[in-house]
């Protein structure tokens, strides 16, 4: 039982992460129905770029707790801010250019833009892992071990909780932007038919851009969490976890918000308890499996909607 | 006109600027400082900073721009709207008479070699048109999936895989020669991609990329991680060498330069394994064009220009589909065997990823259902890839950034005429890549 549980924490952990990148996919994919196969890297780089920022700031466990709080903020903004100009970039030179093109075109590009980016940040990054001290350590214990102490402590970190907290915020945030702002509106309309958003007025460029930059915020925000909770980035970071969340976005109902974050949260769950109970090793196939699964029985996810094919 | 060059010139430098501003944002962080750890205990993280770097690639954009509206950009702008696209057929002729070109120094090019530079010399050159052919064969394999049926395979090299370990455990567990192993990988390998295919083929483009993608990874983690079957990441060594009729290319009495009372050379084997994957390639090449010809290759140029035109026209997609995913996945399969038989050693490592988007890149950049395409894109960029060997690091970073440039500038790829398979009339000619609109398929 005390198992299940610190496998459960754990999987929602993981997922929330997941669950993050995939807002990126599933916001792409419904405004301009491609993969952006790129945003597995822009998270790597949102990752690589809150490094960068940890060292260069000087943020240590050592600090008092409210000046590592706000530098950590600081860290998170600044991480979103210059990924989301990276997610920006990526758009308007790969992705714009080719809008009206053929399907499998953008596509192209996409890896192509992921390819480079990788191997950009190998170059310029090295290609060692980067190993950082944990920033914030202690934990809850949520079991006190059983009358002999023998049994599982089941505890709940401060990373986990931020982890969570952070998400479920962004979440929020996220689906109040959607639903009440203008660009949320433009960003909907552009979504069920672009032609018609743009005779009515809606930059239909624009709200693309922003949608990217959106997405690339976000994954940020995944690599900062991935990096406070591993403690470990390399280069090849992101391909992996960009996998995976495409995986979560489309078990969810690629196009849903709620659908990619429930999505993230299965598919962290699934890998945990199948690293849990059955064997680490195959822990990537079974995630890949359900996706596969899941497309073939229900091609519309968990919480999309069915596609209609016009003629 | 003089009244507007001022303005024009600020819009210039405005742009630029911006572009440069961009950059700037981009690379503050990841260009002008590298984080590092520190050798020794500890393992602290140091801060390295390369301004230089920096202000390089700043400047290199802002000029880049600069020229690129200068020189480039500005033309196209006045031509906007004005022009309709010209259908241009030059490709489908540059195809004709390429073609017996590229057959004749195909077939020539080992001899050629070896008149240059002898044994020793054509050694390596012989060595890189192998590798080169090698992915002739991959791309023309694909073309049928990606080309012609207009199916998105992001996990081809998983039947490259297949058809290789296929014949390396086959040799390791039975001692099959590779004669009877090269069918057996292709069968194998078109029956992978008929289970797999089964299920996912009604899928809609995208998420059959996707897919795919994630059925390479499983082969692969699966090879990876079957340590008793497959030898996990130490792979399977001492696959045994093809020969030539029986005749092994060995020293000895009954060996193959005995035989034909030539001096023992080892680069006879070379000759011959290029002269092997040159017939397995052509043979692909000679299926796929016949194919298209026959009822089944219509249906699936039919089917990658509209899927909903071809499903109301009778034809069974879910059988067409899936013909073409096992055809390419046998000859992906043959590839793998002669790949396992040349190396004499597989591993994992071989069969990752980006092996899979390699080939896609030379299909898709060589141009869609292009065969000479193909042939071109591959020698570009397998050829290229061993030019700029010192430059190991770098070459995967120019191959990321050469399919988006070349994707942007040429969508269709450098081949991008569509030469039509049947025509009612003797003449039809074929018609430019622009005028074609992609189905939903």
């Amino acid at each position: 039982m005390e198992y299940f549980l610190q496998q459960l924490i754990n999987g929602v952990t993981l997922g929330s992460i997941y669950g993050l990148i995939a807002i990126g996919y599933t916001m792409v994919y419904g405004i301009i129905g491609m993969i952006n196969f790129a945003h597995g890297d822009i998270f790597m780089i949102g990752s690589f770029t809150a490094l960068i920022l940890i060292v260069l700031l000087g943020v240590t466990a050592a600090m008092p707790v409210a000046m590592l709080v706000m530098a950590l903020v600081l860290v998170l903004v600044l991480a979103m801010a210059f990924t989301a100009v990276w997610g920006w970039a990526v758009e308007r030179v790969a992705y714009r250019p080719l809008r009206g093109s053929f399907r499998l075109a953008p596509l192209i590009t996409a890896i192509g833009a992921s390819i480079a980016l990788q191997n950009f940040v190998q170059i310029s990054q090295g290609a060692r892992n980067k190993p950082l001290q944990p920033l914030i350590s202690g934990n809850f214990k949520l079991t006190d071990g059983g009358p002999d102490g023998s049994a599982l402590i089941v505890q709940l970190s401060y990373v986990q909780i931020t982890i969570i907290v952070v998400t479920l915020l962004l979440m929020a945030g996220f689906t109040l932007l959607i639903n009440r702002t203008s660009l949320g509106r433009a960003q909907r309309a552009c979504e069920q038919d672009r032609k018609m958003a743009a005779l009515l007025g809606v930059n239909v460029d624009r709200t693309i851009s922003l949608t990217f930059v959106m997405g690339a915020a976000l994954a940020a925000v995944a690599g900062v969490m991935f990096l406070l909770y591993y403690g470990v980035i390399d280069f090849y970071i992101g391909f992996l976890a960009g996998v995976k969340a495409f995986t979560a976005a489309v078990l969810g109902g690629i196009g849903s918000l709620p659908g990619a974050m429930l999505g993230g949260l299965l598919i962290g769950l699934i890998e945990t308890f199948w690293s849990g109970y059955f064997s680490v090793e195959y822990k990537d196939v079974a995630a890949f499996s359900i996706l596969a699964i899941v497309l073939i029985f229900m091609p519309e996810g968990l919480l999309g909607k069915p596609e209609v094919e016009k003629v | 006109m003089s009244a507007q060059k001022p303005d024009y010139m600020r819009e210039l430098l405005v742009d630029s600027g911006g572009g440069a501003l961009i950059a700037l944002l981009m690379g503050v962080m990841m260009l002008g400082m590298q984080v590092d750890v520190t050798s020794g205990l500890g393992a602290e993280l140091i801060l390295r900073f390369r301004w230089d770097y920096l202000a390089y690639a700043v400047g290199a954009v802002f000029f880049g721009r600069l020229a690129m509206n200068l020189l480039v950009w500005r033309k196209l702008k006045v031509l906007d709207g004005v022009s309709l696209p010209k259908p241009k057929v030059k490709g489908e002729a540059l195809e004709r008479n390429l073609k017996p070109v590229f057959l004749v120094v195909a077939v020539l090019l080992p001899f050629a070699l070896m008149f240059w530079l002898g044994a020793r010399g054509s050694r390596q050159y012989i060595d890189l048109a192998i590798l080169v052919t090698t992915y002739v064969m991959l791309g023309w394999g694909l073309n049928i999936v990606v080309g012609l049926a207009g199916l998105l395979d992001l996990g081809y090299v998983a039947f490259y895989a297949v058809g290789a370990y296929s014949y390396a455990l086959l040799a390791h567990y039975f001692g099959f020669s590779f004669w009877i192993c090269l069918p057996l990988a292709g069968i194998l390998a078109a029956f992978w991609g008929i289970i797999l295919g089964f299920p996912v083929l009604r899928l809609r483009g995208d998420y059959l990329a996707i897919v795919t993608l994630a059925f390479g990874e499983i082969i692969r983690v699966v090879l990876l991680n079957w340590y008793e079957f497959t030898g996990g990441p130490d792979g399977i060594s001492g696959i045994p060498r093809p020969s030539f009729f029986g005749l092994e290319f060995t020293r000895g009495e009954d060996g193959f330069a005995a035989f034909f009372g030539l001096d023992y050379s080892s680069i006879h084997r070379i000759i011959f394994l290029y002269y092997l994957i040159l017939i397995l390639a052509l043979t692909t090449n000679f299926v796929t064009m016949r194919l298209r010809r026959l009822p089944i290759g219509r249906a699936w140029e039919a089917l990658r220009e509209d899927e909903i035109a071809c499903r109301s026209l009778g034809i069974n997609t879910t059988n067409t589909k899936l013909t073409a995913f096992a055809l390419g996945a046998m000859f992906g399969g043959f590839a793998g065997s002669f790949f396992a038989t040349r190396q004499g050693f597989i591993s994992p490592e071989s069969f990752t990823f980006m092996e899979s988007a390699v080939i896609l890149a030379i299909v898709v950049l060589g141009g869609l259902g292009s065969q000479i395409g193909v042939v071109i894109a591959a020698v570009v960029m397998i050829g290229g890839f061993e030019l700029f060997r010192e430059l190991e690091e770098y070459r995967m970073l120019v191959f990321g950034l050469l399919m988006v440039v070349i994707m942007v500038w040429k969508p269709r790829g450098l081949i991008s005429s569509r030469a039509p398979s049947i025509a009612l009339s003797g003449r039809a000619q074929g018609i430019s890549a622009d005028m074609v609109q992609e189905g939903h398929g």
